[in-house]
């Protein structure tokens, strides 16, 4: 007679703590994480209906659904939402509150408050800058370009401008986190030849973060008390220099593209690893270029000004400089092409994604060396070349990065398998909307189709209908995930604590982990990505 | 062993985080988190001295001006009072580290008096510059006080108060952050908070008011000391 | 190309080319190395898929690969960096003796004057076969003159001059934008550029500009703003003497040497203290908020125009002063 089996729900950091206190005023890196997933879905969600409104507007050539000063404010809206809302915190916030501690062994970051508080200044920041929003909006762009910005626009710049501030703080805290907790927590045997790649890539990041941060900081703080007090740093009209604000600007807003990108790329060096069954091809040479990203972003930023009115020498130095950038971005794709190379491999979503991201990430990068050659740039900056290159990147790149990483480690986080059919089904979609949406917008760019334009000439339409009709797909794969994560949460398979057999210290705790990680320190003895050693069946710490 | 070491040595093992192994990699880990922290304000500042230098580069003789008008005296004042009050911080420290912690409490307290008093110069300084139509915006007016030798680039002139308000508020914002974290360290400090073995708050503290410190001693002479020639 | 389906404006400019040429150089590569990528990923991915290729293959990594990979595409990359930079560098020397048209740009509309005096409103008409030099700033915010068909584009920023200029090849009427975000009517800031066969354009020429050639009125602005008091040509005055001053090098009271472009004259009307001539006093009133943009630059020509007086020898009782000391 079979004993009847008595099943005590096992404690792990989702159920070790109820109520509304015990989640705000958590310390718990994981917990953070989940805080921060749900905000920066729900900031996505905003930043995407303002994309939504401006490609219907863009559907026929006259200014016709909205009135000109509200296209203005959609298109501000979206960027500053999309880019320090969404993407900047996305993977790090998410995946790499979540998993940095698991990755190198350790009980929580470095500074658990400190983690705590950078929450909360992201929610006083998004508050902030959402009021500044609803309550008349913002058109400068999200690049707050000067005089506009200080001196002629009509709406709530010193709100948005504060919002991002101290949004900026987050970012800079959460850097800092990184870097420490990656300097002094490490298990013993983790060295740094050791570390996943994933770390690596959030180290770089955090660079930048740290470094770069606290100049947008400044200028943004600059260009309120500009309007407020009308001080004239940067307005010509009182002696100031609109060029000036365009350098403090970008030196932080280039390298920002480089918080936004190489979290993914870490993602991604786990994920074609897991999916190949192999150690990555060339280790080192993804780790220092992450590092080497870092550093030359720092480098470059003077080329959004071409034609802004640099000197020519000036333009041929950020020219090819650049091109450098440019390069160790390509070593990595050539890395990961090469780690599939006699692989063993499979097709499971968050693979789907790895390439999709290889794909069009190569797009992206390819076009920002167009972008790089002044001759060319001179004719497509500005236009929808730009517009298409960034999301390229951004969207191609980063947002299936991140989706690819939420569908890995989903089973990690939450203890639940997410239904393969439907998520194949949605990365499908994602990346023929994408396409759709954004390949014909090199086109109109060289074609001299201006960007911020709320009307257009009519000869544009075509391609103007091809992307709205692209974004409507796309919609539609970022809707399903939504659908079916929510629904594996109650419905979806038990995830034990290695679904994909992936070699890592996350996958040898349970899943969802317990509060403290692990039961003991772990001691590491083997070297990343060691799926040559990896056993068929589970090996798991303690449990 | 003396009582007091086993007294010591539980005080450090109450303030060890779960998460840390031991004291020693918690200590470690607070500084690099402190330094790193120094760093970003580093780059926080240099937006403003980037300003600074492109402008005065540009705009010499508007600078001299304005510089001009500023009052050495009590400027040089404040920068012995800050150096004054970095010794007795990191002699705070020291006592702490040392074991004695009603000796860190006067020298904290030394230290915060002194950072009072930076502050007070600092208004009055304000004030004049207020009474003189110095602060930008609509209401600015500048006079370089010598009829032989009027204006020549008011308008550049006004860069160079924007960027003097800018830069010395954004330090006196710090000082007084600096004062309060101070002030925290004196309370804990009275309650027993800090022994040998557990220090670390103490000297985390130490390094941001050297650092605030450092960037007063920057700003002395690119604010107050441009040319040689004080015309007064 | 393909008339319905057009990929590329048209070729209106003599740099349009070299601009094209680059871009499809551009395409060519980077289609190669994109459908490389796919191609193996979609190989590897069929070839070594589980079913078929149970077990990996570990490769630690590869050297001479890792050198490959990274030296032939900063390799190639240096190809396009010549290349766009010498195209860059055209763009940024116009050729002497090109026309120059003025250009001041607004919220949200373009205006242009000619150096004959005639006046446009975002319509620019130019000659075909000659060179044009645009010298424009902005009454507000940052604009940017971009016309597509020529492939050129330049901010056009408050507070200073920035020049462009282009070579058209063929009549036609083309697109002309502002690509700088400027606010509420940015996409409507939008006009033409007209390139003119030579006899339409000289009987355009001859339509307008009754007030006057540019220079003329600078000069008429010149007496009337009082800075003949001063600046005068006959003898040493309060002021520099400007008789052929313009793109010389000027030495500055404390001891800089600049050169005697748009931008400095345009700065020494609105900021004189700014940069005082060396051996004179810092006297010279602002004209801050009393000369409009389109004085600013009928007083820039009439400066230039000084230049060519001087060349010209002793035409007018304005000349044949001797070189005054401090102007090198």
């Amino acid at each position: 007679m079979a004993t009847a089996v008595q099943t005590v729900e096992r404690e792990n950091y989702l159920n070790s703590n109820y109520g509304i206190k015990s989640w705000l005023l958590t310390t718990d890196h994981k917990r953070i994480a989940i805080l921060y997933l749900i905000s920066i879905t729900a900031m996505f969600w905003l930043g995407g209906f303002f994309a939504m409104m401006i490609r219907l507007e863009l559907l026929t050539p006259a200014g016709d659904l909205v009135s000109s000063d509200t296209y203005n404010k959609l298109f501000t809206m979206h960027g500053i939402i999309m880019v320090f809302f969404f993407l900047i915190p996305s993977v790090p916030a998410v995946l790499g509150n979540f998993l940095i501690p698991l990755m190198v062994g350790a009980k929580d970051l470095a500074f658990p408050r400190v983690n705590l508080l950078t929450w909360y200044l992201y929610m006083a920041g998004g508050t902030t800058a959402l009021v500044a929003m609803v309550t008349g909006g913002v058109d400068t762009g999200w690049t707050f370009y000067t005089p506009f910005s200080t001196t002629y626009s009509n709406t709530h710049v010193i709100g948005a401008a504060i919002g991002i501030f101290i949004a900026g703080f987050s970012s800079i805290l959460t850097g800092l986190n990184f870097i420490v907790t990656i300097h002094r927590m490490r298990a013993p045997g983790m060295t740094w030849r050791r570390l996943p790649l994933f770390c690596w890539a959030n180290y770089a990041a955090a660079l930048i973060m740290v470094l770069g941060t606290p100049v947008i900081a400044i200028t943004l703080l600059l260009v309120a008390l500009e309007r407020a007090f009308h001080i004239g740093v940067f307005n010509p009209q009182l002696g100031g220099d609109p060029l000036l604000f365009q350098h403090l600007f970008w030196f932080y807003s280039h390298p920002a593209v480089y918080i936004m990108i190489l979290p993914g790329m870490g993602v991604i060096s786990e994920i074609v690893t897991c999916f190949s069954r192999k150690r990555v091809f060339g280790y080192e040479f993804i780790a220092l270029a992450s590092i080497a990203i870092a550093v030359l972003g720092f480098l470059v930023w003077a080329h959004h000004m071409f034609v802004a009115g640099i000197s020519v020498y000036a333009a041929l130095v950020f020219s090819l400089l650049s091109y450098l950038v440019a390069i160790p971005s390509a070593v990595k794709v050539f890395n990961w092409t090469a780690t599939m190379y006699k692989g063993s491999i499979t097709y499971n979503t968050p693979m789907l994604y790895a390439f999709g991201f290889i794909g069009l990430f190569t797009v992206g990068g390819l076009t920002g060396v167009f972008l790089a050659s002044l001759g060319v740039d001179v004719h497509v900056t500005d236009t929808y070349f730009v517009v298409a290159h960034f999301h390229y990147v951004m969207v191609g790149g980063m947002v299936m990065a991140y989706m690819a990483g939420l569908h890995f480690w989903w089973p990690k986080m939450t203890g639940k398998m997410y239904p393969e059919g439907w998520a194949k089904l949605s990365a499908l979609l994602v990346f023929v909307g994408f396409n759709t949406t954004f390949f014909p917008q090199f086109i109109l760019g060289y074609m001299g189709s201006p960007r911020r334009y709320h009307a257009y000439p009519p000869e544009f339409q075509v391609l103007n209908v091809l992307s709205t009709a692209g974004a409507s797909i796309l919609a539609v794969g970022f809707v399903l995930p939504m659908i079916y994560f929510v629904w594996s949460l109650r419905y979806g398979k038990e995830a034990g604590p290695n679904p994909w057999n992936a070699v890592g210290l996350e996958w040898m705790i349970p899943s969802p982990p317990p509060t403290h990680n692990f039961d003991e320190t772990p001691v590491v003895t083997w070297e990343a990505y060691d799926y040559e050693h990896q056993p068929q069946e589970e090996v798991t710490l303690g449990h | 062993m003396a009582i007091s070491d086993i007294g010591d040595i539980q005080v450090a093992e109450r303030a060890l985080q779960h998460h840390f192994a031991d004291m020693d990699q918690q200590r470690d880990t607070s500084s690099f988190g402190m330094w790193m922290f120094l760093l970003t304000e580093i780059m926080f500042f240099g937006g403003l001295f980037c300003a600074y230098l492109v402008y005065r580069a540009s705009y010499y003789q508007a600078f001299v001006e304005g510089s001009q008008k500023m009052n050495i005296v009590l400027g040089a004042t404040n920068t012995a009072v800050l150096i004054c009050s970095s010794l007795t911080m990191a002699l705070g420290v020291r006592a702490a580290q040392m074991g004695k912690p009603k000796l860190m409490v006067i020298l904290l307290l030394i230290t915060i008096v002194l950072g009072f008093g930076f502050l007070g110069i600092k208004a009055v300084e304000y004030h004049e510059h207020w009474e003189n139509h110095e602060f930008p915006g609509p209401n600015f007016h500048f006079e370089t006080g010598n009829p032989a030798h009027p204006a020549t680039d008011p308008q550049h002139t006004q860069i160079y108060f924007s960027l003097y308000w800018a830069m010395t508020g954004l330090h006196a914002l710090h000082m007084v952050i600096g004062i309060g974290l101070v002030a925290w360290l004196v309370i804990a400090g009275l309650m027993g908070a800090y022994t040998p073995h557990y220090s670390n708050p103490v000297e985390n503290v130490g390094l941001y008011w050297h650092f605030v410190d450092l960037v007063w001693i920057y700003l002395f002479p690119m604010l107050y000391l441009i040319s040689k020639k004080h015309g007064g | 190309m393909w008339k319905n389906f057009p990929l590329f404006p048209e070729r209106a400019s003599a740099l349009a080319w070299q601009v094209d040429g680059l871009y499809f150089l551009l395409i060519a590569v980077s289609a190669f190395f994109t459908l490389l990528i796919i191609a193996l990923i979609l190989l590897f991915a069929v070839k070594y898929r589980r079913s078929v290729h149970p077990h990996a293959v570990q490769i630690e990594g590869s050297l001479p690969l890792e050198l490959a990979w990274t030296l032939i595409p900063l390799g190639i990359c240096m190809i396009f960096f010549a290349w766009g930079s010498l195209i860059y560098f055209q763009e940024a020397r116009p050729p002497k003796g090109a026309m120059e048209v003025y250009v001041v740009a607004k919220q949200w509309m373009w205006k242009f004057e000619y150096e004959g005096g005639q006046r446009d409103i975002n319509q620019l008409h130019v000659p075909v076969d000659r060179d044009v030099k645009m010298i424009m700033s902005s009454q507000d915010t940052i604009h940017s003159f971009y016309v597509p068909a020529f492939r050129i584009k330049a901010d056009v920023l408050p507070g200073r001059y920035t020049t462009t200029w282009f070579h058209p090849i063929k009549a036609g009427t083309y697109h002309l934008f502002c690509a700088e975000y400027c606010g509420t009517e940015h996409s409507g800031m939008i006009g033409e550029v007209v390139v003119m066969e030579p006899a339409a354009y000289q009987a355009w020429m001859s339509g307008g500009g009754s007030s006057g050639t540019l220079a003329s009125n600078g000069q008429q602005l010149f007496q009337q703003l009082g800075c003949a008091t001063c600046h005068r040509f006959d003898t040493q005055g309060r002021g520099p003497n400007l008789t052929g001053v313009f793109s010389k090098p000027v030495l500055l009271e404390d001891g800089r040497t600049v050169v005697a472009d748009e931008n400095y004259v345009r700065e020494s009307i609105l900021n004189p203290g700014a940069k005082v001539v060396s051996g004179f006093k810092p006297i010279m009133p602002t004209f801050q908020g009393q000369v409009s943009e389109e004085n600013l630059m009928a007083l820039v020509a009439y400066v230039k125009s000084l230049a060519q007086t001087q060349q010209k020898g002793a035409a007018s009782d304005n000349s044949s002063a001797p070189d005054t000391p401090n102007v090198q």
